[in-house]
C-alpha cells in the first residue's frame, strides 16, 4: 500500500486539490475560436472550388460572424484573466516558446484576414450594409479590392483557419503537466470538431435546401471522423504513461465518465450522427435543426469536458489529511 | 546559467513543517496560501513499512515549462540563474504556467490575482543567505547552494549520496534534490 | 465572573481584580492557613508565582510535568543513579553510536534542542533502534523497528538484560566498579529469555538478541533513551528503572554518547527576606501514598481540592490548562469550582480553564515580557535572556508585574523590593560578570565548565544512593516494600470492538497551547485519528470522514477526521494531543479535532511516585455520525 498525505495543509485556491484555474471562459473561447476557424475554412474552400453560389449562406452570410464570434471568444478569454488589466502585456512581448503567445499574435493577424474575407462577399451577403459602406470612398475601394482578390484572400484564409482550429487544441496539448491533454489526437479532434460545428451552423442558418444537404453530408462525415478520433484518443492515452493511464481512468469509470460519454459523446456526436444519417437516408427531415443543435452543444461540451478532465488529471497524488475548508476560519 | 540547488536529506527530515511556517512568515504569504508543503509517503504493509518526508516547493527547473509557456515573459529566469520568478507587472493571470507545472507549485496571489510561487528566497540569496526554509530547519536536513561549484555542500552531497528528483520524467530538469 | 466553564466575563480594572484576589487569599489564610492556597504552574513565568506563594506561606505547588510527564523517569533514575535525567535531558545524542527509543517519538515531539541533537545523531549515522507499536517518525528512520505489543516494554527490557548478561556483552568493568546488586539482577533475569519475551511482546527472539548485540557493540556510546512523557501504565517507575539498569549494564551513564554530567551557572538569587517557615508539604495531598513523589502530584492536588474537608481552598492556575492537561479532571472541574473559595487563572488566552476561574489575569505573551533567566543544566553552562520583542498588546501584563502587584496587596512588598524585573535581571547578571545590557545584545551567554562532562576513566565516583553505588538492585524500593528489581506485569487489553487509545505529539503544536495560533493553525488546524485499513474496512470508515469516538466509560469525543494508514496496529488508534478545544474564546481551535485527554478517564497511578498512567483507555467508533 502506498499512502501519500500532506503533513502541512496545502489548499491554494483553484490549485488544490485539483486545478480549477479555468472555468467556462476558456472553453467558450476554444469553442468560438473553433467555430470561427470552421467558418473561415468552409467559406474559403467554397470560394476556391467555385461553389460560392451553391452555399450562399456560408460564404456570404455566415462569414460575417467570424469576427463577431472571435471577439466574443476573446472577450471570454479576457474575463478569464485573473490579473486582467495587464492584458496589454500579451502584445509587449513575443515568446516563441509559448503557444499562447503565438495564439495572441495569430489572432491579431487573423482579424484582418477575416475582414478581407467578409468584404470579399459583403455586397452579396449584406447589400444594405454594403451600400452604407459605399458612402465612403475607402469603403468602395476596400470592397472592390477584396472582391477582386477574392481567391487570393481565400487562399490565405485556409491556412489561417486550419491554424486557428488546430491551435485551440495545441494550446491544451502543450501543457504537458496535464496528462489527459498529452495526446497528439487532441488538436486534430478539436479541428474536426471546429469544422463540424461550422457545418452545423450552416445547416441551421441556411434556407437553401442544397446548401443544407451539402453541409449535412459534410457534417455526417466529420462526425464519423470525430467518433473515430475519440476512440483513438482513448487508445492513445491508454497506451501511455502511468499518469496518462490514471487520467484516462477518469472517463473509464472515473468521475468524468458520465460527462464524457453521455454528455459529450452521446449528445454531441452519437445522436446527431444518427439523426443526420436518417436525414441523409431521406427518412426524417422534419427535425432537421435538432442534429446541428446537438452538434453545436457537443462542440462546446467537448471543450468544456476535455478541459475539466485535463485540469483534473495531474502528476501528483497526495491528499490533505486536514480539512482545507478550515482555512476559511482565518478570514 | 548559474544553477542553484536545494538538497533535502529525507533520512533526517521529520516532517515538522517549520519550513512551511518559515516561508509564510518570511514572504508574508496571505492567509491560506502556501509556497511550500510537506508530503509524507508511506509504503508497505504493517509491520514492513517505510516512510519518506519531502519538503516540496517549486523545483526551479533548468528546463522550466512554466517559463516556456508564459506568453508575456512574466515567468522568467532570474539573472541568468535557474531561479524562476514571476514579474507581477507582466503577469496577466492567464494561468498557463499553472497548468504547465507538474508539481502544482504555483498559486494565484490573493487578492491581486497575479501568479506567485517559491522564489528560492532570491532576496536572501543575493545577500548570501540561505532561503528561509533552509535556515529555519531544526534538523538541518536542507541545504542550498550552487550546483556548478564542485566544492559546494550541495555538489558534494549529490556526488557522495544517492538521491532522487521529483517527476524527472517530465523533462523539466528539477533542481530540488532528495537524498535517499 | 461566571465560572461555570462558560467563557463569559466582566472586564474590571487591574486594581479591582488584585484587591478582590488579595482579600480572598487573606481570608483563606486566616480561616484555614496560607498553605491552603495552591498553585498549578507550567512554563518559565511560573517562577514569579512560586516566589509569591512561598512568601505567602505555601509550598503547595505542582506542575503537570511531574505526574503527567517525566516524573517516573526522574524518580527511577534517582533511585538508580542518585540523580535524575533532568530537563533538558542529559542525553548525549550527538555523540551516540546507537540510540534506543522506547515509545518516544522525537521528531513528532518537536522539543527543539532535543530534535537538533537527535538529528545530529542521524547525520552521524547512528544505529537507531525504535520500540513502538506505531510506525512513528523515528521508527521510519530506524535500523531496527520493533513493533511491540502495547504495554509489554518491561518484558523486552528484561530480555535485553538477559542477553547482555548471558552473552557477557555488558560492561564488566563499569558494572563491577560502580554498581550494586549485579548478582541479584543476574539471577533475576536468568530465565527471562528472549523466547520468554516473544509471546508477550510479539518481538521475535532473534530480533531481541540481534538488537541487544547492536547495543553492546556500540556501548558505551549506546543511549537507551529515557523518553519524556512516561506516564503510561502505572508501573512506570519500574519500567524506567529497567531503562536505567540497561544503561548501567552498557556503561553509558557518564560516558560520551550516553548521559553526560550536567552543569549550570551558579547564579545568585536577588536578595529578599527569608520565606516564612512552612510545615505543610505538597505531598500531604497524596494522603500517604506515593512515597517517592519528590514533587507535587497534580491529580492528587486536584482530588484534595474537592469536598468539605478539602486540603486546598484556593487555586492560582498559571498557564496550566487543567481540563486538557491533566487526565480525569475534565468532567470534575465544576466540583472543584463549587468547593474552592477562589480560582485565579493567569493565562495568555481564553483556554478552557479560564472559564472556571473567578478572576482571569491576562498575561502578555513570551514575546512581550521579561522572565526569569534560563539557567538550565546542560553540557555547557549558559544563561539565556527572555526579553520583549515588542510592547504588550491590549491590557495584558507580564507575570512578574502581576506577582509583584498581588504581593504588595498581600502585604508582601518586601519580597518584591525592586521597581521592575530588569533590575533583578541586571543584579543577577552583574554577579556573574555580565549585565542586562550585554545580554540584551547577545541573548545567550556561555560559561566555562568547572566539572568534567563525563566520568574520567577509572575514577571512583560516589553516587547519591543508599549504597553510594549505581543501584541495579534498589535498596530503597526494597525497604519501601516495592520490587527492588523490575518485573513484567500484564496490562489490560482492549475489550471487543474497542481499540487502545494511543496518543502523542505533533511537531506543529506545543501541548494544547498553540492550536489557536493562526500560523500554526494554518499548517495543522485539527488532529486526525489514525485507523488501520482493516479496522477502517470493518467500520466502513473512509479517509477524511469525520467520526466520534467513545471510550470505555462512555465519554464521547468531538468529531475527528479519519486517516486510514498502515502506520498503526489494528488493535490501536492514534491521535495527536492538544486538540478538541471547547473554549469559544479560542476562535480557531474551538471544536477542531478531538481531545485525547478527555477520553483518558482510566488513570493508572504509579504507587511509587503517583504518575498518572494514561495508556489503558479504549475507544470505539460512534456510528451514524457525520
Amino acid at each position: 500500500m502506498i499512502e501519500e498525505v500532506l503533513v502541512t495543509l496545502k489548499a491554494n485556491p483553484k490549485i488544490d486539490p485539483v486545478l480549477s484555474t479555468w472555468s467556462w471562459e476558456v472553453p467558450v473561447y476554444l469553442f468560438l475560436g473553433g467555430l470561427t476557424a470552421g467558418i473561415m475554412f468552409f467559406a474559403a474552400i467554397m470560394v476556391l472550388t467555385n461553389r460560392q453560389r451553391e452555399v450562399p449562406f456560408m460564404t456570404e452570410k455566415l462569414v460575417l460572424w467570424t469576427v463577431i464570434l472571435l471577439s466574443i471568444g476573446m472577450g471570454a478569454l479576457f474575463l478569464d484573466l485573473s490579473h486582467r488589466w495587464y492584458v496589454y502585456r500579451f502584445y509587449t512581448a513575443f515568446r516563441p516558446t509559448s503557444p499562447m503567445s503565438w495564439g495572441s499574435w495569430i489572432l491579431i493577424i487573423i482579424y484582418p484576414v477575416c475582414i478581407l474575407q467578409i468584404l470579399s462577399t459583403f455586397r452579396q451577403g449584406y447589400p444594405k450594409l454594403a451600400r452604407r459602406l459605399e458612402r465612403f470612398g475607402v469603403g468602395v475601394l476596400a470592397l472592390d479590392l477584396s472582391e477582386r482578390f477574392r481567391r487570393p484572400v481565400a487562399w490565405v484564409s485556409v491556412p489561417f483557419a486550419l491554424g486557428l482550429g488546430i491551435y485551440t487544441g495545441v494550446l491544451l496539448n502543450t501543457l504537458v503537466a496535464r496528462p489527459f491533454w498529452n495526446t497528439g489526437i487532441l488538436p486534430i479532434l478539436f479541428l474536426v470538431s471546429a469544422l463540424s460545428t461550422a457545418s452545423a451552423l450552416a445547416i441551421l442558418g441556411t434556407s437553401d435546401k442544397g446548401e443544407r444537404h451539402l453541409f449535412t453530408r459534410i457534417d455526417f462525415g466529420l462526425i464519423a471522423v470525430e467518433i473515430l478520433l475519440v476512440f483513438l484518443l482513448v487508445i492513445d492515452l491508454s497506451a501511455g504513461s502511468e499518469v496518462q493511464l490514471a487520467s484516462v481512468d477518469l472517463i473509464l469509470g472515473g468521475r468524468y465518465t458520465v460527462a464524457f460519454w453521455i454528455l459529450f459523446f452521446s449528445v454531441g456526436l452519437l445522436i446527431p450522427f444518427l439523426l443526420e444519417a436518417r436525414e441523409l437516408l431521406g427518412k426524417s427531415a422534419a427535425a432537421f435543426y435538432m442534429a446541428p443543435l446537438f452538434v453545436l452543444i457537443g462542440g462546446y461540451l467537448l471543450r468544456q469536458v476535455v478541459m475539466n478532465i485535463g485540469l483534473h488529471s495531474s502528476w501528483s497524488n497526495y491528499a490533505n489529511q486536514f480539512d482545507p475548508q478550515l482555512l476559511e476560519l482565518l478570514h | 546559467m548559474t544553477r542553484y540547488a536545494m538538497v533535502i536529506d529525507m533520512r533526517i527530515c521529520v516532517g515538522c513543517g517549520d519550513c512551511v511556517t518559515a516561508c509564510k512568515t518570511e514572504n508574508q504569504m496571505p492567509d491560506g496560501l502556501t509556497r511550500d508543503w510537506v508530503v509524507e509517503r508511506t509504503s508497505g504493509v504493517y509491520p514492513n513499512l517505510s516512510t519518506e518526508f519531502r519538503s516540496e516547493r517549486c523545483n526551479h527547473c533548468s528546463h522550466a515549462t512554466c517559463v516556456y509557456v508564459c506568453p508575456t515573459g512574466a515567468s522568467h529566469y532570474w539573472r541568468d540563474t535557474n531561479i524562476v520568478l514571476v514579474d507581477e507587472g507582466m503577469c496577466t493571470g492567464c494561468k498557463a504556467c499553472i497548468a504547465s507545472c507538474p508539481y502544482d507549485a504555483r498559486l494565484i496571489m490573493h487578492p491581486e490575482g497575479y501568479v506567485d510561487k517559491c522564489t528560492f528566497c532570491h532576496h536572501r540569496v543575493e545577500k548570501g543567505l540561505d532561503p528561509a526554509c533552509v535556515s529555519t530547519c531544526p534538523t538541518h536536513c536542507m541545504y542550498f547552494g550552487v550546483l556548478d561549484d564542485p566544492a559546494s555542500k550541495v555538489s558534494t552531497l549529490l556526488r557522495t549520496r544517492n538521491y532522487k528528483t521529483l517527476l524527472q520524467e517530465t523533462g523539466n530538469q528539477p533542481n530540488v534534490y532528495y537524498l535517499t | 465572573m461566571d465560572n461555570k466553564g462558560q467563557q463569559s466575563f466582566k472586564p474590571v480594572s487591574w486594581d479591582e481584580a488584585f484587591d478582590f484576589i488579595a482579600a480572598r487569599m487573606k481570608r483563606v489564610a486566616a480561616d484555614h492557613g496560607p498553605e491552603k492556597v495552591a498553585l498549578f504552574s507550567h512554563g518559565s513565568g511560573g517562577g514569579h508565582f512560586k516566589h509569591l506563594l512561598k512568601a505567602f506561606g505555601s509550598n503547595s505547588y505542582v506542575a503537570p510535568s511531574f505526574a503527567q510527564c517525566r516524573g517516573a523517569r526522574e524518580v527511577a533514575f534517582k533511585l538508580t543513579y542518585g540523580e535524575g535525567v533532568g530537563s533538558p535531558d542529559r542525553t548525549d545524542m550527538e555523540h551516540s553510536r546507537c540510540i534506543v527509543l522506547i515509545g518516544s517519538h522525537i521528531g513528532e515531539n518537536l522539543h527543539n534542542s532535543q530534535v537538533q541533537t537527535f538529528a545530529a545523531a542521524l547525520h552521524n549515522k547512528v544505529k537507531l533502534i525504535t520500540v513502538d507499536p506505531r510506525f512513528s517518525v523515528p521508527a521510519g528512520k530506524s535500523d531496527h523497528w520493533l513493533p511491540i505489543k502495547p504495554g509489554t516494554d518491561i518484558a523486552l527490557l528484561l530480555a535485553w538484560m538477559h542477553v547482555l548478561i548471558q552473552e557477557d556483552l555488558y560492561d564488566r568493568e563499569y558494572v563491577t566498579r560502580y554498581t550494586h546488586g549485579f548478582s541479584a539482577l543476574k539471577e533475576h533475569v536468568q530465565h527471562l529469555t528472549p523466547e520468554w519475551a516473544y509471546p508477550i511482546t510479539t518481538i521475535p527472539a532473534a530480533q531481541i538478541r540481534e538488537t541487544a548485540r547492536v547495543m553492546a557493540a556500540n556501548a558505551p556510546a549506546t543511549l537507551i533513551h529515557p523518553g519524556r512523557h512516561v506516564a503510561w501504565y502505572g508501573d512506570d517507575t519500574q519500567r524506567l528503572r529497567a531503562v536505567a539498569i540497561l544503561n548501567a549494564l552498557l556503561g553509558s551513564w557518564g560516558r560520551p554518547g550516553g548521559y553526560y554530567m550536567q552543569e549550570k551557572v551558579n547564579l545568585p538569587n536577588y536578595p529578599v527576606p527569608k520565606y516564612p517557615k512552612i510545615t505543610a508539604k505538597v505531598q500531604d495531598a497524596n494522603k500517604g501514598k506515593y512515597p517517592e513523589a519528590y514533587a507535587g502530584v497534580s491529580t492528587a492536588m486536584f482530588d484534595a481540592s474537592i469536598g468539605p474537608d478539602a486540603l486546598y481552598k484556593a487555586w492560582i492556575v498559571y498557564g496550566t490548562n487543567l481540563p486538557i492537561t491533566v487526565p480525569g479532571v475534565a468532567g470534575r472541574m465544576q466540583e472543584a469550582v463549587d468547593s474552592l473559595d477562589l480560582i485565579v487563572a493567569i493565562d495568555i488566552q481564553p483556554s478552557e480553564v479560564t472559564g472556571y476561574a473567578d478572576v482571569i489575569l491576562p498575561e502578555c505573551t513570551y514575546l512581550e515580557r521579561y522572565d526569569t533567566l534560563r539557567n538550565a543544566a546542560e553540557q555547557t553552562p549558559n544563561l539565556a535572556l527572555r526579553m520583549p520583542a515588542f510592547k504588550p498588546k491590549y491590557d495584558s501584563k507580564p507575570g512578574w508585574w502581576i506577582a509583584k502587584q498581588l504581593g504588595e496587596r498581600l502585604g508582601l512588598g518586601d519580597y518584591f523590593p525592586w521597581k521592575d524585573y530588569q533590575e533583578v535581571l541586571d543584579w543577577q547578571l552583574q554577579k556573574v560578570g555580565s549585565s542586562l545590557a550585554e545580554m540584551q545584545k547577545i541573548g545567550v551567554k556561555v560559561f566555562p565548565r568547572k566539572s568534567p562532562l563525563y566520568f574520567t576513566d577509572g575514577a571512583d565516583i560516589e553516587f547519591d544512593t543508599p549504597t553510594g553505588k549505581i543501584e541495579l538492585y534498589s535498596t530503597k524500593l526494597a525497604k519501601l516494600g516495592f520490587d527492588p528489581l523490575p518485573n513484567y506485569t500484564a496490562h489490560q487489553e482492549p475489550p471487543p470492538g474497542y481499540y487502545r487509545l494511543n496518543y502523542g505529539r505533533t511537531p506543529a503544536h506545543t501541548f494544547g497551547r498553540t492550536q489557536n495560533n493562526r500560523y500554526l493553525f494554518e499548517i495543522m488546524p485539527e488532529n486526525v485519528v489514525w485507523v488501520h485499513p482493516t479496522v477502517a474496512r470493518e467500520w466502513g470508515l473512509g479517509n477524511g470522514r469525520y467520526v466520534r469516538l467513545k471510550n470505555q466509560d462512555g465519554i464521547e469525543s468531538n468529531r475527528i477526521r479519519v486517516r486510514v494508514t498502515e502506520r498503526i496496529r489494528p488493535d490501536s488508534v492514534f491521535m495527536a494531543h492538544g486538540f478538541g478545544h471547547t473554549s469559544k474564546g479560542l476562535r480557531l481551535a474551538n471544536g477542531r479535532g478531538a481531545d485525547d485527554t478527555a477520553l483518558i478517564t482510566n488513570v493508572l497511578h504509579d504507587p511509587i511516585m503517583g504518575s498518572s498512567g494514561m495508556r489503558a483507555n479504549f475507544v470505539t467508533f460512534l456510528e451514524g455520525e457525520v
